[in-house]
C-alpha cells in the first residue's frame, strides 16, 4: 500500500471540470505534482485557480474527473484528504478576535495534537511572531498575518499544502518572507501547490509551472522548458537600470 | 472522522464563547432592548392596560423573554456569516475534523448566549416589581421551553447566516420576529384586539408560547396551551434544521 503511494504523484488531477450555472470555468484540467515539489499554477484573474485548489481541498465537488491527493480521491476519500492536506486560502484565514498565540493552539487543537502550547510556541518563534504572539490578531499588519496564516497551515506537518496567491496585497518585504517559508517548506519535503498570477512569483519558487487558461492546462513544464516555446533568445545590449522593487528594498532594507 | 465531534465542538464552542467574553457588548445589546420594552410598558403604557390581577410586569414578562431570544439570534448570524465571511469557515472545512461541529458549535454559543441574555432580563424585571411564587418543576418546564424556542430560532438564524450577501442582511431577518410578540398575547389580551387581528394573534406561535409560561410562573394549571407551544416550537426547530442543513450541504462539498 504505502510503496504504491510513494511511486505515485502526491497531486493528480484528471479530467477535472466544473460549471457554476453557465459558466464553464474548468473544462478538463489535467496535472501531476511530484512529491516534495512546489507547482505553480499559474493564471489571470477567473480562469479557476481557486476551483481548482477548493476542488483538491474537499471544498468543491468537481462535475467530472478525478483528483487524487496522497493516494486518496477528493471525491470519495474526503476525511482522509483532509487529513493530508492543509489549505491556506486567498485571504488570511486567521481569526482576528483572538491572540496569534491562541489562533496557533486552536488548529493545534482541533488536530488532536498532543501538546498544542508547545507547538504554537515553536511556531510564533520560527515565523518571527512571538513578540506579537498575545496582540489580537485584528492588530497585525498584513504581513503579519499573512505569516500566522501559513504557521497555521504547518501544523500536524501534513504532506500537502495549497497556497492559494499567498502574497496577493502583502508588501515587497512580505513577499519575500513567504516565498522563504514556501522554500523551507518543500526543503522539509512538503509538496507545494501554489497558485499565483504573479509571474515573478512561478519564476523564483516554482519547480514547474503550468498555466490555466480557458478551463484548461494550456502549457505545463519547467521554466526552462516554458522559456523554450519561444524563440531563442536574441543577444542585445540593455543598460540594466535598478527596478523599482530594487530602489525600494535598498532604501527600506530587505530585512526586517 | 466523526468520531471526533464531541471533542472538536467543545474546541470550537469555546472559541466562540471566548469572543462572547471579548465583546460583552453583544450580550448587553441584545438585552437592553427588551430591558427598554420593558420599562416603557410598565412605566408608560402598561397603567392604561387592563390585563386582570397582579403587578402588569408578572403579566408582560414572557413576552419579553421571547423578544430577548429573538434579538439574541441576529447575533448567532452575524458570527457565522463572518467565519464564512473571512474564510475561517473554510479553513476548518479543510481540515480533518467532524466538520458539523462548525455548525454545532455555533448553535451550542447561540444557546448559552442567550441564556446569560434572559438571566439579565429576569434579574431587572426581579428589581421592577416581578414576583412568582412558581416551584422547581415550574421554573424547569420555562426553562426547557426557551431553550428550545432558542434552539428554533437559533436554526433560523444559521439559514440567514449562511445564505446572507451582506453583513445587514445576516442579521435583517430578526427584525420580524421581534415584532411578532406585538401582535400576540405578550402585551395585552388578545380579547381586545379586533377580529382578524385577534385571530392572527391567536393562532401564531408567540401567544401559546406566552400563556404557557405566564401560566407556569403564574402557578396555574397549564392548558393545552403547553402542548401547542411545544408544537410550534419542535416545528420550527425541525424545518429550519432541514432547510439550514440542506443550504450548508449545498455550500460544502
Amino acid at each position: 500500500m504505502t510503496a504504491d503511494h510513494v511511486q505515485e504523484p502526491a497531486i493528480r488531477v484528471r479530467g477535472l471540470e466544473k460549471s457554476y450555472k453557465e459558466l464553464h470555468v474548468l473544462r478538463g484540467v489535467d496535472f501531476d505534482v511530484t512529491p516534495g515539489s512546489i507547482f505553480a499554477l499559474l493564471g489571470s484573474n477567473g480562469a479557476g485557480k481557486t476551483t481548482v485548489v477548493n476542488i483538491l481541498s474537499t471544498l468543491l465537488k468537481a462535475d467530472a474527473g478525478t483528483a487524487t491527493i496522497n493516494g486518496f480521491d477528493a471525491a470519495a476519500q474526503g476525511a482522509d484528504v483532509r487529513q493530508s492536506i492543509s489549505l491556506t486560502g486567498q485571504f488570511a484565514a486567521v481569526d482576528g478576535i483572538l491572540s496569534g498565540r491562541e489562533n496557533l493552539v486552536l488548529v493545534a487543537r482541533l488536530r488532536h495534537l498532543k501538546d498544542p502550547g508547545a507547538v504554537a510556541d515553536d511556531l510564533l518563534a520560527r515565523f518571527s511572531l512571538t513578540d506579537a504572539a498575545a496582540r489580537k490578531v485584528a492588530t497585525y499588519s498584513g504581513g503579519m498575518r499573512r505569516r500566522l496564516d501559513i504557521a497555521m497551515s504547518l501544523i500536524g506537518n501534513p504532506p500537502v499544502i495549497f497556497l492559494d496567491e499567498p502574497t496577493t496585497g502583502l508588501d515587497p518585504q512580505a513577499r519575500i518572507e513567504v516565498w522563504r517559508t514556501v522554500k523551507e517548506l518543500a526543503g522539509r519535503g512538503t509538496t507545494v501547490l501554489l497558485t499565483t498570477q504573479d509571474l515573478d512569483e512561478a519564476e523564483e519558487l516554482a519547480d514547474r509551472i503550468a498555466i490555466l487558461h480557458g478551463g484548461r492546462i494550456i502549457v505545463n513544464g519547467t521554466l526552462a522548458e516554458l522559456k523554450r516555446l519561444l524563440p531563442p533568445a536574441k543577444v542585445e545590449y540593455v543598460e540594466k537600470q535598478p527596478t523599482l522593487e530594487d530602489v525600494f528594498l535598498a532604501l527600506v532594507g530587505s530585512d526586517e | 472522522m466523526t468520531n471526533h465531534f464531541f471533542s472538536d465542538t467543545g474546541v470550537l464552542l469555546g472559541r466562540s464563547l471566548r469572543h462572547i467574553a471579548r465583546s460583552l457588548d453583544t450580550i448587553i445589546t441584545t438585552a437592553i432592548m427588551p430591558i427598554a420594552f420593558m420599562l416603557l410598558f410598565v412605566y408608560v403604557l402598561g397603567g392604561a392596560i387592563q390585563t386582570g390581577s397582579g403587578p402588569y410586569v408578572n403579566y408582560l414578562l414572557p413576552g419579553i423573554l421571547l423578544i430577548t431570544i429573538a434579538s439574541g439570534i441576529s447575533y448567532t448570524a452575524y458570527r457565522l456569516f463572518m467565519d464564512m465571511q473571512s474564510g475561517i469557515f473554510e479553513r476548518f472545512q479543510s481540515m480533518p475534523i467532524a466538520r458539523s461541529s462548525v455548525l454545532w458549535a455555533h448553535v451550542l454559543t447561540s444557546l448559552v448566549a442567550n441564556l446569560i441574555s434572559l438571566v439579565v432580563v429576569v434579574l431587572v424585571a426581579l428589581l421592577m416589581g416581578f414576583r412568582s411564587g412558581a416551584g422547581a418543576p415550574a421554573w424547569f418546564a420555562i426553562v426547557g421551553i426557551l431553550v428550545l424556542f432558542t434552539l428554533a430560532l437559533t436554526w433560523l438564524a444559521v439559514i440567514a447566516g449562511l445564505s446572507a450577501k451582506s453583513v445587514d442582511g445576516a442579521g435583517a431577518f430578526a427584525y420580524p420576529l421581534i415584532l411578532l410578540p406585538f401582535i400576540s398575547s405578550a402585551f395585552v389580551p388578545t380579547a381586545t384586539m379586533p377580529g382578524p387581528v385577534r385571530a392572527f394573534a391567536e393562532n401564531q406561535p408567540v401567544t401559546s408560547i406566552v400563556n404557557a409560561i405566564r401560566e407556569l410562573f403564574a402557578q396555574q394549571p397549564v392548558g393545552a396551551d403547553i402542548w401547542i407551544a411545544l408544537a410550534w416550537c419542535v416545528g420550527i426547530l425541525v424545518v429550519a434544521y432541514t432547510v439550514a442543513m440542506t443550504i450548508y450541504r449545498r455550500k460544502i462539498a
